[in-house]
């Protein structure tokens, strides 16, 4: 396996786009990282995207984004993997080049969720669940969190309050990010008066959903300083599943996928979970970012909140999170929030984070897809 | 949507019909060809009792499309008696009554309608077990 770079990252503000299209902004963003990487010509288009079929009643986007982003004749597909699909189009584009079959690919996530009404991208999301078992009954993405907070809560002896800090957190950095959705911060007590989306899930556990592109240029190693910018390596790519239904799982609060595809990434890169300087994780929800870093070995059982409460995770503690404002602050455009993270990832490691910028050579990303069920891991290093 | 989508769950949503695995011997449902817990494939066809208790819940205040109408409801992950979980609504229960650990038994109940001449689907809810 060859080693691969990140050459060029570009992406648009996280929100809502009126007067941008899907294909609008998956253009935008694609030609931001090309240019950034100084490459004209790429071997292949891997698009991360979850809703397009449901919520513009678009399909074959590879080949669409390909076209309207002036990559004719590239190969090109799409990848789904629920909300982890952006992630898993990285780590395709990653298998792309390290396998010597691509030199140069270009990876971009992209969703539009505000072209369709709210209960109709509430129902398209929930198929993410298992559509005949848990989207049947109603459940909700939300009410699929609310169903592990409210175990986690009265497992651990954990309060609603002590899942705040990592919404206060994402807002702070989010407040700092120009291409963040919400810019504002939020106070504990803010956080407690949000009203109830899925109770326990608040207002202010929840990322948003919203429209958005990121994208990424890779190419393999020893041709990283032929192109422009600064490469930031891609040391671990990992990819795990779960069973997809939360309540066929041995033990519904331990995200088993997180765990393995930390695991193997940890593996590949050779560090562990110390060595890591910040963690772009799945705060989708507040419990998620809880279960992830227990699952990921920076916390133990029930004590995902301690790292939290006690001011850890903020840029200067010990495990910087969120740290460009995170699913909560920075928004969650479903399919495209994967590659979001690595582009924020490259930012801090190119030493380009502004006002954000954490002093780390490793960092760490991951996406969930649906509950947990599955889990892409990346180690990026300077 | 078409029928057969829904008629060929017909025994798993009205009937609460599982599986026992014949490798392991542990109980499996919803029904499924490959055994989750040993990965054989072999199931016995086995009806469950229908009794359990609420693991989690959680009161929906956002319905997706399709389920507008019932909001608020609660949703809970159920333990089964025999052993496996299930995700379900709650039903015949104020939503502020819920509590981990409240026992829970299984009713028919419409889960939703399809539009005004669509199909109205039933199956599975679970509600608190009726005091003698």
């Amino acid at each position: 396996m060859r080693q691969v770079s990140i050459v060029g990252i570009g992406q648009t503000k996280a929100g809502e786009h009126w007067e941008r299209s899907l294909r609008d902004l998956a253009s935008d963003a694609i030609l931001a990282a090309l240019k950034d990487a100084h490459a004209e010509k790429v071997d292949a288009l891997y698009v991360g995207n979850m809703l397009s079929g449901e919520l513009t009643a678009q399909q074959h986007l590879g080949t669409l984004i390909a076209d309207w982003a002036g990559l004719g004749g590239v190969e090109a597909i799409r990848v789904e993997a629920a909300d982890a699909s952006g992630a898993a189009a990285v780590r395709l584009g990653y298998l792309g080049v390290a396998s010597g079959v691509q030199d140069v690919v270009v990876v971009c996530g992209v969703e539009k969720t505000t072209d369709a009404d709210a209960e109709t991208t509430t129902a398209a999301w929930s198929a993410g669940t298992d559509a005949e078992y848990e989207a049947f009954q109603g459940l909700t993405m939300p009410a699929m969190a609310g169903l592990l907070m409210r175990r986690y809560m009265q497992e651990f002896g954990v309060g609603r309050e002590d899942l705040a800090p990592f919404a206060v957190n994402a807002h702070k950095n989010g407040a700092n990010n120009p291409n963040a959705m919400f810019r504002s911060t939020i106070s504990v007590e803010t956080f407690m008066k949000g009203g109830m989306l899925a109770d326990p899930i608040g207002m202010f556990d929840a990322a948003p959903l919203c429209d958005g592109a990121a994208a990424v240029v890779l190419c393999a190693g020893e041709r990283a300083r032929d192109l422009g910018g600064r490469p930031v390596r891609i040391l671990a790519s990992a990819m795990a599943t779960d069973r997809l239904a939360l309540h066929s799982r041995r033990d519904p609060l331990f995200l088993h996928a997180a765990y393995l595809s930390a695991l193997k990434a940890y593996e590949q890169a050779g560090v562990g979970p110390r060595e890591i300087g910040l963690f772009e994780l799945h705060d989708a929800f507040t419990v998620m970012a809880a279960l992830s870093l227990e699952a990921c070995g920076f916390a133990d059982r029930g004590q995902g909140t301690r790292l939290a409460k006690d001011g850890e995770i903020g840029l200067q503690g010990r495990i910087p999170l969120s740290s460009m404002g995170g699913l909560k602050a920075r928004g969650h455009p479903i399919g495209a929030t994967g590659v979001y993270q690595i582009v924020e990832l490259a930012q801090q490691l190119r030493g380009e984070a502004g006002a954000n910028q954490v002093q780390a050579h490793l960092g760490m990303a991951q996406s969930l897809g649906g509950s947990g069920a599955t889990a892409v891991t990346h180690i990026l290093g300077a | 949507m078409n029928v057969p989508r829904f008629w060929r769950t017909e025994r798993t949503r009205y009937g609460l019909v599982g599986e026992l695995c014949r490798a392991c011997g542990r109980p499996i449902f919803p029904p499924r060809d490959v055994c989750p817990h040993c990965t054989e494939a072999g199931q016995d066809v086995h009806a469950f009792g229908g009794k359990g208790q609420v693991y989690s819940f959680s009161t929906v205040y956002e319905a997706p499309a399709g389920y507008t109408d019932n909001q608020p409801y609660t949703v809970a992950m159920v333990k089964l008696d025999e052993g496996p979980l299930l995700t379900a609504q709650l039903t015949d229960v104020d939503n502020a009554d819920v509590r981990v650990g409240m026992p829970v038994e299984m009713v028919t109940r419409k889960i939703r309608e399809e539009g005004e001449s669509g199909m109205i689907v039933y199956g599975y809810k679970f509600r608190p077990v009726m005091q003698a």
